[in-house]
């Protein structure tokens, strides 16, 4: 067989959305083109922007070897696994995809990859946490791939105001996988002639690399400490507690002391305490960590005033402006959606006119009219910002109301669970301690919540099985109707 | 105004001959198509081909000046009836359409064309949309041609090829009397590459000077005792002229090889990934010079026999690359060499799997197994997916799966959240869908819609449950299903039948899953077309008493009408119509006006929603009512709490949809609008100051408290 070998370069990219494939491929035929290759790229049009994702092929062949041969290459309309020499994923999922349809081949492919995520609608709509852990994805990247370039390039791409498709070509043209020059790929962007400013300032980042900032590993932000009660309750929390606990007590100490007021902090702090003597150092104190965890969330409970709180602050203001990047003076009128239910409103009574209103079925009749539709409130206007000034200042109030006294008794409950439950097996404490955790939020949320934690440890105090109670957990979360929770307790109780 | 512009492209379609023409395939096919003097063009748009549509559009000036007459269809029938033109006289004409979807809904003006013949060359253009990529059932247009008599060309995916077998295809068209499928395969339609052009050829006779000189011919049409003789005369004069045609122009092509014992037969559309398969098991090189003798189909059908007797006499076996099924091809080949005493054992779906597509992986597979049952020693390099097991087993399960969803901004998104709301309230209901983006109702996070018949049938989907009942079947109909055929076959129907379903007529101003193309409903003015003809009249029309047309975004609007629909009973069909511009169309108008209106200095306000992470509760309900592409999350930036918070990206482009849902569904208080003022006013700036002035003072306050507590 006569080999006249001399195969075509073959290059996959996996795109999203939006993210401006088309664009790259343009790019790639272009500067392959000038620069004596003959290319062909194939696609599929119009797909990424709705679906997901869609991969574009680009081959190129020296024009100088087609014509000494007098004839034209085959190319091929797709990805062929194992004969693919630059693989480019604009997102981490879309990396492992790239692997998975084996295009990813060691010693012949280069890889680059944006290592940011675009997370896919099953990891959104997830009642808690669904996000996928893709550092595996990374790591086997970097095995399978001839050479894998990855950092986070849509950051790239915003710091330099560009978009990432050209920081992905600078990534591209300093891997050194296509026989370009660097200023070959310049010159296309700047002949293309569109937004050649910032295409090359992302080009610029692109080939640079990951800097030193992208290197940096982001650690849990370290409680601040600004005033006297805070140095005080630190102190507390370093003599009369253990040390692994102290990090997370001090978060939670600081923010019940936000959240209501230095006494409120030291009866937060006064629990733990009282919790830590039931708990053991053979277990690190992992329960203790726990409880300080998800009690400081139960007393920070959000009720109407701390949202009015938390949506009246300087530094909220703040952020929003910088999200919507905002100019400094630049004018941003900012508009809440609040929309209370009679539950929220009598939150906030005093215990018994609250309990009364929600025992009246009359009473509840005659106040729904005020709760039927959402309300627009404008934090920026006067008169909504003083609106939700003054429910802020009712935190002064907050412990005769309503919602307080639940609030507590419930947690006091929980408490005493976890206490009790420590004598029967740690492991079950733990998933009592933890499994409070899906009682949170407002209105549908939050009910949502309640009573399933309350199913929950009903079912736990049955068998005293931590498993159970996990499963339980897991469960609560799966899904809005409480479909696969009901199923799992019918058939928990039918073990039981 | 269609979602991709190639005004700038099509200006490549006036050069002349000599000149190198470089483009995608769809571009190449115009030019091939003005080469060889059409004198009509019609279609109806789809993926793959919504984008030759789309160029066409775009090139109307050009086709002007060549005297061609353009036409966006209102379906693939409409489209195929056009040809009628090319009946009695000789005129060229073209006409693309979606396949099979396309061919299906064309099939019956095909059947009548191709039974009556014609005089001037008819060319089908039909995007194959099979395999990756695709968004239909999978089925083969080869069985529309075969069941017809039209010949169907699959050229090799390279534009030169394709260019020339446009040529050709009239041509051929011509000599047998007969329509010739094109067949454009999904990938083709964008490939790359080049070719050297030739000059326009203006069409002639003229379209008018066939108008002004009728002629009539009584056996051209399809009535007995002529529809009798056209069946003969298919078989008789027709197929053997276009044998003939093919065989003598060389269009199907023989690339001989050094084996003399084995060949491979393939369809043109597969010869790439074929020469590149052999080529990675060392059995060709990248120009195709491959070991094994190939045949290469680029007619499909019909068959040419001595072609074939020849190719496979002195064979062993011959491999057959046939893809879909069923394998028509592989079975008309076996007969055929049987009967003409070939010994040549044929292998197709033997080595091949029967169904999907054949992809480089597929192929290499078969072709392994071929020449391992007909060769003493064949060791074929490592498989590479082998190669990469292990990487690919060690991330399985770590890889999400990405659904696809609607657009950011999309204002099928507040229907879908209204109707989720809907169900929440009184239980579920049979949902009709139809084919367009709303169809993406059935994933996550909606899970809407339980079964769809195709464009334009989603109220004639749920014709049969016309049944007196508390939960009506509901239907839902885009605006371009809706002028395809709903207004007749579910509307009309519905009213005819006495139904009292509710049918929801998405309308978004756009045919917007094809790419944005104008309708008859569409609210922008379009020069060449007659447009803002609203869908709500037409219905009242056809005698719909119960008809409304609601805004998409306002949800607490939408629910009501929707309840009010489901609930009301008596008063006939109902037809809700849901109205809002598709925000990718509207953001491509505003966009670039809204920049030079920043830059010109004008007051614009700029609207995007926002999420206090603060006051996220991390359950993400809004995400369940909305699978905003914009509305995401992001880890908790909360060191107690674990679960990840909503999140607003940049690419917000303040639909309001959130803030409306987080109304209706009574979510949390976490959501906020942010309406940036650009260039703002002496007015603007004055009570700005105002409220800053009084509300810092407040914040300062405050601060200086907490921080007295802190």
């Amino acid at each position: 067989m006569a080999v006249k070998h001399e195969r075509p370069i073959s290059i996959a990219m996996l795109a999203l959305g939006g993210q401006g494939g088309g664009v790259l491929t343009g790019w790639l035929v272009e500067t392959a083109e000038a620069n004596g290759y003959i290319a062909q790229s194939t696609y599929v049009a119009g797909v990424a922007q709705r679906t997901g994702a869609t991969v574009y092929c680009v081959e190129l062949f020296p024009r100088e070897t087609a014509e000494a041969a007098g004839q034209l290459p085959v190319f091929t309309p797709y990805p062929i696994p194992g004969d693919v020499d630059l693989v480019i994923a604009g997102e981490m999922a879309e990396t492992g995809r790239a692997i998975e349809k084996g295009f990813v081949t060691p010693n012949i492919t280069t890889l680059i990859a944006s290592s940011h995520r675009v997370y896919a609608m099953p990891e959104k709509e997830a009642l808690g946490d669904g996000i996928m852990d893709l550092s595996r994805v990374a790591d086997v990247a970097a095995r399978a791939s001839r050479n894998f370039v990855c950092f986070d390039m849509q950051k790239a791409a915003d710091d330099t105001g560009s978009i990432i498709s050209s920081v992905l070509l600078g990534a591209i043209a300093a891997s050194g996988a296509l026989p370009f020059e660097r200023e070959a790929f310049e010159t296309t962007i700047r002949q293309m002639g569109r937004a050649v400013e910032s295409n090359l300032r992302g080009f610029d980042a692109g080939f640079n690399g990951p800097g030193a900032a992208d290197e940096a590993v982001t650690e849990t932000p370290k409680a601040s400490i600004e005033g006297p009660n805070g140095k005080a309750l630190a102190a507390r929390i370093t003599s009369e507690l253990p040390d692994v606990v102290h990090d997370i007590a001090l978060h939670g100490a600081l923010r019940t002391l936000d959240f209501q007021d230095v006494k409120y902090a030291n009866e937060y702090v006064d629990k733990l305490v009282a919790f830590v003597g039931v708990d053991n150092a053979d277990n690190d104190y992992s329960l203790t960590n726990e409880v300080a965890r998800q009690l400081a969330l139960q007393m920070s409970y959000e009720d109407t005033i701390r949202v009015a709180d938390l949506k009246t602050r300087t530094d909220r203001f703040g952020r929003i402006r910088n999200q919507v990047a905002a100019a400094p003076n630049q004018p941003v009128r900012v508009v809440e959606y609040f929309h209370p239910r009679i539950e929220e409103f009598c939150d906030t009574l005093p215990s018994f006119i609250g309990a009364t209103i929600l025992r009246s079925a009359f009473l509840r009749k005659i106040f729904a009219p005020f709760f039927r539709k959402g309300r627009n409130i404008s934090t920026t206007s006067i008169s909504g910002f003083l609106f939700l000034h003054m429910m802020a200042k009712m935190k002064r109030f907050r412990r005769v109301t309503y919602r307080y006294k639940q609030q507590h008794a419930f947690v006091n409950d929980w408490l005493d669970r976890v206490t009790a439950a420590v004598c029967d097996d740690y492991d079950y404490a733990m998933s009592i301690a933890r499994c409070i955790e899906m009682v949170r939020g407002y209105g549908d949320t939050y009910e949502r919540g309640l009573t399933r934690y309350h199913a929950t440890v009903g079912a736990g105090a049955a068998t005293k099985n931590a498993e159970a109670v996990r499963q339980l957990h897991r469960a609560a979360l799966a899904d809005e109707k409480g479909k696969v929770f009901r199923e799992t307790l019918a058939v928990l109780e039918g073990n039981g | 105004m269609a979602e991709r512009s190639f005004r700038k492209e099509v200006e490549k379609l006036r050069i002349g001959a000599g000149e190198e023409f470089a483009g995608e395939g769809i571009l190449a096919i115009t030019k091939a198509l003005l080469q060889s003097g059409v004198a009509y063009v019609g279609g109806y748009q789809g993926s793959p081909i919504s984008h030759l549509m789309d160029v066409l559009s775009d090139a109307q000036d050009i086709l002007g000046e060549l005297g061609i007459h353009f036409e966006t269809s209102a379906n693939e029938a409409t489209a195929a009836a056009m040809a009628a033109a090319s009946v009695n006289y000789p005129l060229r004409g073209a006409v693309t359409f979606k396949s099979t979807v396309g061919t299906n809904v064309a099939s019956d003006a095909l059947a009548n064309l191709a039974s009556g013949g014609v005089t001037g060359g008819v060319v089908v253009i039909v995007g194959e949309d099979y395999g990756e990529g695709s968004s239909i059932m999978q089925e083969r247009t080869h069985a529309f041609a075969m069941k017809s008599q039209m010949w169907l060309l699959d050229p090799r995916p390279n534009i030169p090829g394709i260019v020339k077998t446009v040529e050709q295809a009239f041509e051929l068209s011509e000599a047998s009397n007969t329509p010739v499928f094109l067949q454009m395969r999904i990938r083709s339609c964008h490939v790359h590459g080049s070719f050297v052009a030739k000059d326009n050829v203006r069409p002639s006779p003229s379209m008018r000077d066939a108008m002004e000189n009728p002629v009539r011919d009584l056996s051209r049409i399809v009535l007995p005792p002529a529809s009798f003789l056209h069946e003969h005369e298919k078989v008789e004069k027709r197929w053997p002229a276009a044998v003939d045609y093919i065989q003598s122009h060389g269009m199907n092509e023989t690339f001989e090889g050094r084996r003399k014992d084995i060949g491979f037969i393939v369809q043109g559309g597969l010869y790439n990934t074929l020469i590149r398969t052999l080529e990675r098991l060392g059995l060709s090189d990248s120009y195709g010079d491959s070991d094994i003798p190939i045949y290469v189909l680029n007619v499909a059908y019909p068959l040419v026999d001595d072609e074939i007797v020849t190719f496979c006499s002195g064979k062993n076996a011959v491999l057959l690359v046939e893809e879909g099924q069923p394998n028509f091809i592989e079975q008309a080949i076996g007969s055929l060499l049987r009967n003409a005493g070939v010994g040549a054992v044929l292998s197709g779906k033997g080595v091949f799997p029967m169904a999907g597509e054949y992809t480089a992986q597929v192929q290499r597979a078969g072709i392994v197994k071929f020449l391992s049952n007909h060769q003493a020693v064949f060791r074929p390099p490592t498989d590479p997916m082998e190669q990469v097991a292990e990487f690919v087993s060690e991330i399985d399960g770590f890889v999400p799966p990405r659904p696809p969803g609607l657009c950011t901004g999309c204002p099928e998104r507040p229907v879908f959240a209204s109707l989720k709301m809907l169900q929440e309230e009184l239980g579920e209901f049979h949902v009709s869908a139809d084919i367009g983006c709303h169809l993406f109702s059935i994933l996550p996070p909606f899970n809407i819609g339980n079964t769809t018949m195709g464009y334009g049938l989603g109220a004639a989907g749920a014709s049969a449950f016309n049944t007196e009942s508390d939960k009506p079947a509901i239907s839902i109909m885009g605006d371009g299903g809706f002028w395809h055929n709903g207004l007749t076959s579910g509307i009309g129907n519905a009213v005819f039948n006495k139904s009292d379903a509710l049918t929801i007529v998405v309308d978004n101003n756009y045919s917007a899953a094809t790419g944005g193309q104008d309708l008859l409903s569409s609210k922008g003015d379009h020069g060449g077309r007659s447009t803002q003809h609203p869908i709500e009249t037409a219905v009242r029309g056809v005698g719909v008493k119960w008809t409304k047309t609601v805004k998409t975004y306002d949800i607490g609007e939408m629910r009501k009408a929707l309840k009010e629909a489901v609930t009301k009973k008596g008063t006939g069909p109902k037809v809700l119509v849901a109205q809002s511009e598709c925000m990718l169309n509207r953001q491509r108008r505003e966009k670039p006006l809204f920049a030079k209106a920043v830059s010109d200095g004008k007051r614009v306000i700029k609207e995007r929603f926002g999420v206090d992470e603060e006051t996220c509760t991390g359950d993400h309900a809004c995400i369940r009512l909305s699978g905003c592409p914009s509305l995401t999350v992001k880890p908790n930036p909360d060191p107690l709490k674990r679960q990840p918070v909503s999140y607003v990206d940049n690419s917000c482009v303040g639909c309001g949809n959130c803030g409306e849902v987080a109304h209706e569904a009574v979510l949390c208080p976490s959501f906020y609008k942010a309406e940036v003022i650009f260039n703002p006013g002496g007015f603007d700036r004055f009570v700005w100051d105002l409220r800053q002035k009084f509300i810092s003072w407040l914040q300062k306050r405050a601060d200086q408290r907490r921080l007295r507590a802190a």
